[in-house]
C-alpha cells in the first residue's frame, strides 16, 4: 500500500465529559452512577410539563475550571440554548445546551508524541445536559432509564489539528490528564463519564482542502479510537482510489470487526432549530469570579513538564508519562525530594512500576520513598540495574526498606574487580569451550562466560567492571 | 350571595354567617344549574372543593388564613394541579395527572383557597373563543350565542357567570384580558416574571404569565398579592420586594398622566368600542387625570413579531407530547417515528398544528434570522416604544379588542383574521408590562366592552388605584 503514503488523515475531536457534581443540571436529583433504573428522576428531568430547569451554578464553575485548565477564554456573558430534536431518550424533545456563546472559547493542548510536541487548537467548551439511555430487552421491547437525564456534561471540541491515531490518543490521554487535575470529572471511560466523537476526512498531502469527513460516535476506550482512526482513515483513502465519493455520514465502530459501519447519512440530518431557552437566564461570570476559579486549579501537567525537564533533566517524552496522571505525578514528586538520581527514579517508575500497574490495578503498590532509595543505590553504585528492578518486584506490595533488604539478602553489588576477576577466570577454566569457539570466530560465546559470573554471584557483579574484564580478556586473545 | 365581592365573603365566613362548606356547595349547585349550558368547566372537583372547605372552615375557626380562606376558586386546565387531571383542552393531555402543585395553586391552596374545579379554554391556550377546546365549548355568560373569548373562556365565564368567585388565567397574547373583557369582568396580566410559571403548560415561555379573574378590581388585586412573588423554581421569576397591591385602592388619580394611543383608535376597531373607551378617557379627566396622545410607532409589527416569537418557542415546548412517555398515544404504529406522528397528528388540533408548523419553519436553520432574530429585534424596539411612552404617562389606557365577542362560529374559518383581534393585547406581552383589563360599558346585544390599563413594569399597584376609581365613578 503505497498510495497511502500520499494521503494524510485530518481529525477533530468531540470529547463529552460528565461532570462529577452531586445534582443534575437543572434539578436537584442526585447524579450517581449505578442506580437502579428511574430512581434518581423527578418531574424537571423527566421533563413533564409545567416544570422548568434551574441552571446548578457548579456546572458552570467547573465547565469554567476546565476552560480555565485548556487554556481558553471564558464568555463573561453566555446563555443555554435548546436543541430540538426527537427521541425517547430526549423526554422534552430537545436537549438544552449552548449554541453561539458557550462558556469557554479559542483554547489549547500541547501534546508529547514520539514525533515530538504539537499543539492542539480547541475551538469551544459547552454546557449541556446529558439524555438517557434506552434498554431494549427481549420481553419488554424498548424501555427507558431516565437516571441520566440532566447529568451535566461538558463537549469539547477541537480544531481539525489532529493528524494520526497517535496524535488523537495524544490529546485524549492529555485532555482527560487536565481535566482530572482541576478535579471536574473522573472521566471513566468504561462508564461513559468520558466519551469521544471522531470527526475524520482524509486529504492529498500538501492540499490544503479538506476533504469530506465523517463522524464516529460515542467510542470509549483509547484502544478502539485508534482501531477505529487507522480503519477509517484506510478505508476512505481505498475510496477515493478507486474513484468513489466519500459520504459526509455517522459511521459506527464495531468493536468486534474492528470496522466501521454507515448509519445515517447527512441528508438524514437533524436540523436542530437552535433558539435561547426562554426558561433560563442568561450566564453571567464575573471576571473576578472567574479569577477565584483560577485560584482553584493545582499546577496543571504542562507547568509540571516543564519543571520535570529542567529541574530532574528528564525527556519531554518521559515527564509527559509521569505528568499524564496527576497520582503519579505527585508520587513522583514525594519520590524525588529522596533521591539525586531523577532520570533513574524516571525509568523505574516508568519502565519497571508501570510494566506492573494495569488499567484495573493502577496503584503503585511500593512507597515512593521506596523506589526513591532503590534509585540512589543504583545512582550510588550500591546495587546493580538489574537488581534494582527486581528489587521492585520483589517489595511490591511490601512495607519493606529496600536498603534493608539488601543488607540482610547480601545483594549489594560487587564493585572489587580483583574478586569479579577470579569469578570470572574460575568460568573460563571450567569451559575451555568458549574460548576455542571465540579464537573460531564465534565472538558471542564470550558472552556466556558474562552470563556465568552473573549467576555465580548471585546478579552482584558491576556489568560495567565486567565488561571491562571481558574486554581486558579478550584482547589478551589475540 | 354569589355575587359578593371576596371581602364581603370572607368577613361573612369570619363573622360566622356561612361556613365555606356551604359557601362551597352554594357554587356547586351554581356549577350543577349553569355550566352545562355555559360549559366553563372541565372537570369539577367536588370532593375536592368540600375537603378543602373543610379545611378552610378549621383554619378560620382558629383565627388564621387569608381573605382567601375558604374562598371558592377555579384554576385553568393548563395550570398544573397536583392529582388532578390538567388538559390544557388538548386530547394530547387527556388522561394527564400531575404529580406537583403549581407554584400559583400552593401559594392559594396554603391559604385555604378552595378549587371547584378546572376550567375549559383553547387548546394549549392558542386561540381567542375557546372554540379550540378538544372538549367542549363555552358560551358567554352575557349572551350564550357568542363567544366567551379566549384562551381563557373557560376561565372568564365562569366568573361572569358565578359559577366561582374567581379563576387563575394565563396570558401569552391577551388571553386573560380579552375573554374578561368579552365576559365583562376583570382580568389582569401581570408583569413578566412576577408571577412564577412552575406548573404552568408552557405555550410561549418568554410571554406567559398567570394571572386573577374577578369580578371587581379590589378581588384580583386580593389573589394578585397571594400568587406573585419570587419562586426559585423559575428561572424568569424576578426576585424583588413585591408592593401590596391593594395598598392605593381608594386614592384618587388626580394629576396621573393617561396615555391614549393614537394607533389604536385606527382603523378596525368598531365605533362602540371606540366611542366607550373614548367615554372611560373623559370620565378620568373629570376625575382630575390629564390626557396625553402618545405614539407607538413600531405598533404594526407587534402582532407579527408576537406571532413568530410564541410559535417559535411553542413548535419546541410542545415537542415533548409525542406519545412515547404519557398522554395520548396512537394505536396505530409500526415504529417509533409512526408513534411519534400518528400520535401528534391525531393528538393535536388545527391550529396547535397550525402553530407548531409556523413555529418549526420560524427557527430552521436559514430562515432563524429573517423570523425569529428579526422578531426578537423588534421585541427589543417595542420595548423602546413603551419606556419612551412611559415617561410622559402614568398609564396608557386603550381598547382590549377591537369589537366585543364573536358570535359562535363566527371566525373560526379565518385564522387570520381571528390574529388580528390581537392587535391591542400581544404589544403588552412583548413588552412585559402589566395590564388591567375592566369592563367600560356595553354595546349591541348586551356585550360588554372592555378596556385596558396599561403601565410600566411592576405598576399594578397604580393599575389598579386608576381600575378602582373608574369601577367607583
Amino acid at each position: 500500500m503505497n498510495m497511502i503514503k500520499d494521503y494524510e488523515m485530518v481529525i477533530g475531536l468531540e470529547v463529552h465529559v460528565e461532570l462529577k457534581t452531586k445534582t443534575k443540571i437543572f434539578c436537584s436529583c442526585p447524579t450517581t452512577f449505578g442506580a437502579e433504573p428511574n430512581t434518581h428522576v423527578c418531574p424537571v428531568c423527566l421533563g413533564l410539563p409545567g416544570t422548568l430547569p434551574v441552571l446548578n451554578r457548579q456546572v458552570v464553575d467547573y465547565a469554567i475550571k476546565a476552560g480555565l485548565a485548556t487554556n481558553c477564554s471564558i464568555t463573561e456573558f453566555s446563555k443555554s440554548d435548546r436543541k430540538n430534536y426527537f427521541y425517547p431518550d430526549l423526554p422534552k424533545a430537545y436537549q438544552i445546551s449552548q449554541y453561539d456563546l458557550p462558556l469557554c472559547q479559542h483554547g489549547h493542548l500541547d501534546i508529547e508524541t514520539e514525533k515530538g510536541s504539537k499543539r492542539i487548537g480547541i475551538t469551544r467548551i459547552h454546557i449541556e445536559e446529558d439524555a438517557g439511555k434506552l434498554v431494549h430487552d427481549d420481553e419488554y421491547g424498548t424501555m427507558l432509564d431516565a437516571n441520566r437525564c440532566g447529568v451535566p456534561l461538558i463537549e469539547i471540541v477541537s480544531e481539525p489539528d489532529i493528524r494520526s491515531a497517535e496524535e488523537a490518543v495524544a490529546y485524549l490521554k492529555k485532555l482527560r490528564a487536565v481535566i482530572l487535575y482541576t478535579g471536574v470529572s473522573d472521566c471513566k471511560m468504561q462508564e461513559g463519564s468520558m466519551r469521544a466523537d471522531v470527526n475524520l476526512s482524509v486529504r492529498k498531502k500538501g492540499t490544503e482542502k479538506f476533504g469530506t469527513r465523517t463522524e464516529m460516535k460515542n467510542l470509549n476506550s483509547f484502544t478502539f479510537i485508534a482501531k477505529a482512526i487507522e480503519y477509517e482513515y484506510k478505508r476512505q483513502v481505498e475510496a477515493i482510489e478507486s474513484g468513489e465519493e466519500i459520504v459526509q455520514e455517522t459511521r459506527r465502530f464495531d468493536q468486534a470487526s474492528g470496522k466501521t459501519f454507515s448509519m445515517r447519512k447527512k441528508e438524514d440530518a437533524n436540523d436542530y432549530r437552535y433558539f435561547p431557552d426562554p426558561d433560563l437566564a442568561p450566564i453571567i461570570s464575573p471576571y473576578q469570579h472567574i479569577l477565584e476559579l483560577k485560584a482553584q486549579i493545582p499546577e496543571l501537567p504542562d507547568a509540571r513538564k516543564a519543571k520535570y525537564m529542567e529541574k530532574y533533566g528528564l525527556t519531554a517524552y518521559d515527564a509527559e508519562m509521569i505528568v499524564e496522571d496527576m497520582d503519579i505525578s505527585d508520587y513522583f514528586e514525594r519520590a524525588v525530594k529522596n533521591t539525586s538520581y531523577s532520570k533513574i527514579l524516571a525509568n523505574l517508575l516508568i519502565g519497571d512500576c508501570f510494566s506492573i500497574t494495569t488499567a484495573e490495578e493502577p496503584e503503585i503498590k511500593i512507597s515512593p520513598e521506596a523506589l526513591a532509595k532503590i534509585a540512589e543505590m543504583t545512582g550510588a553504585g550500591d546495587i546493580n540495574s538489574s537488581t534494582g528492578k527486581k528489587l521492585i518486584k520483589t517489595l511490591w506490595g511490601k512495607d519493606i526498606d529496600p536498603a534493608l533488604y539488601v543488607t540482610e539478602n547480601n545483594l549489594g553489588q560487587i564493585n572489587d574487580k580483583t574478586l569479579l576477576k577470579s569469578y570470572f577466570d574460575k568460568a573460563v577454566e571450567s569451559n575451555p569451550k568458549v574460548v576455542s569457539d571465540y579464537k573460531a570466530g564465534k565472538k558471542a560465546a564470550i558472552k556466556s562466560i558474562q552470563g556465568m559470573v552473573m549467576r555465580e554471584t548471585g546478579g552482584r557483579a558491576n556489568p560495567q567492571l565486567l565488561n571491562e574484564i571481558t574486554e581486558e580478556f579478550t584482547a589478551s586473545l589475540i | 350571595m354569589i355575587k359578593k365581592s371576596i371581602r364581603e365573603l370572607s368577613q361573612g365566613l369570619r363573622g360566622k354567617e356561612f361556613t365555606s362548606v356551604e359557601l362551597t356547595k352554594l357554587y356547586l349547585d351554581e356549577i350543577k344549574k349553569k355550566d352545562e349550558e355555559i360549559g366553563a368547566f372541565l372537570s369539577i372537583t367536588e370532593e375536592k372543593a368540600l375537603g378543602m372547605a373543610k379545611k378552610a372552615d378549621a383554619i378560620i375557626a382558629e383565627g388564621g388564613g387569608s381573605p382567601l380562606t375558604g374562598i371558592p376558586m377555579a384554576v385553568k386546565d393548563n395550570i398544573c394541579t397536583k392529582g388532578v387531571k390538567t388538559t390544557c383542552a388538548s386530547k394530547m393531555l387527556y388522561n394527564f395527572v400531575p404529580p406537583y402543585e403549581a407554584h400559583v395553586t400552593g401559594k392559594l391552596f396554603d391559604e385555604g383557597a378552595v378549587m371547584l374545579g378546572k376550567l375549559n379554554m383553547d387548546e394549549f391556550a392558542m386561540g381567542s373563543t375557546c372554540e379550540n377546546s378538544a372538549f367542549r365549548k363555552t358560551k358567554n355568560p352575557r349572551n350564550t350565542a357568542h363567544v366567551p373569548g379566549g384562551s381563557s373562556g373557560g376561565s372568564a365565564a365562569a366568573v361572569a357567570a358565578d359559577e366561582c368567585v374567581y379563576s387563575l388565567g394565563s396570558d401569552t397574547g391577551g388571553s386573560i384580558r380579552q375573554p374578561a373583557s368579552f365576559c365583562g369582568v376583570v382580568g389582569m396580566k401581570p408583569t413578566y416574571g412576577s408571577v412564577s410559571r412552575f406548573g404552568l403548560v408552557a405555550f410561549a415561555s418568554s410571554l406567559d404569565q398567570i394571572g386573577p379573574l374577578t369580578k371587581s378590581v379590589e378581588d384580583n388585586a386580593i389573589v394578585l398579592n397571594t400568587i406573585t412573588g419570587h419562586d426559585e423554581r423559575d428561572t424568569t421569576s424576578v426576585k424583588r420586594t413585591y408592593d401590596d397591591f391593594t395598598s392605593e385602592i381608594g386614592k384618587s388619580v388626580k394629576g396621573m398622566k393617561i396615555g391614549i394611543i393614537k394607533e389604536f383608535f385606527g382603523e378596525g376597531i368598531s365605533d362602540e368600542v371606540k366611542e366607550a373607551v373614548m367615554n372611560a378617557a373623559k370620565t378620568y379627566e373629570s376625575m382630575g387625570a390629564e390626557l396625553v396622545e402618545l405614539s407607538i410607532p413600531r405598533l404594526d409589527y407587534a402582532l407579527p413579531a408576537y406571532y413568530v416569537i410564541s410559535s417559535a418557542e411553542a413548535s419546541s415546548n410542545l415537542a415533548r407530547f409525542d406519545g412515547a412517555r404519557y398522554g395520548y398515544r396512537s394505536e396505530k404504529y409500526d415504529d417509533i417515528t409512526e408513534l411519534y406522528k400518528n400520535s401528534r397528528s391525531e393528538g393535536f388540533g388545527a391550529e396547535v398544528k397550525r402553530r407548531i408548523m409556523l413555529g418549526t419553519f420560524a427557527l430552521s436553520s436559514g430562515y432563524y434570522d429573517a423570523y425569529y432574530k428579526k422578531a426578537l429585534q423588534v421585541r427589543t424596539l417595542i420595548i423602546n416604544d413603551f419606556n419612551r411612552a412611559f415617561e410622559s404617562c402614568d398609564f396608557i389606557l386603550s381598547p382590549v379588542s377591537p369589537t366585543t365577542a364573536y358570535k359562535l362560529g363566527e371566525k373560526t374559518g379565518d385564522p387570520l383574521e381571528m390574529y388580528l383581534g390581537d392587535i391591542y393585547t400581544v404589544p403588552v406581552n412583548i413588552a412585559g408590562v402589566p395590564s388591567l383589563s375592566m369592563p367600560c360599558g356595553t354595546g349591541k346585544n348586551n356585550l360588554p366592552i372592555g378596556m385596558q390599563l396599561i403601565g410600566p413594569l411592576f405598576s399594578e399597584k397604580m393599575l389598579y388605584r386608576a381600575g378602582y376609581c373608574f369601577e367607583q365613578a
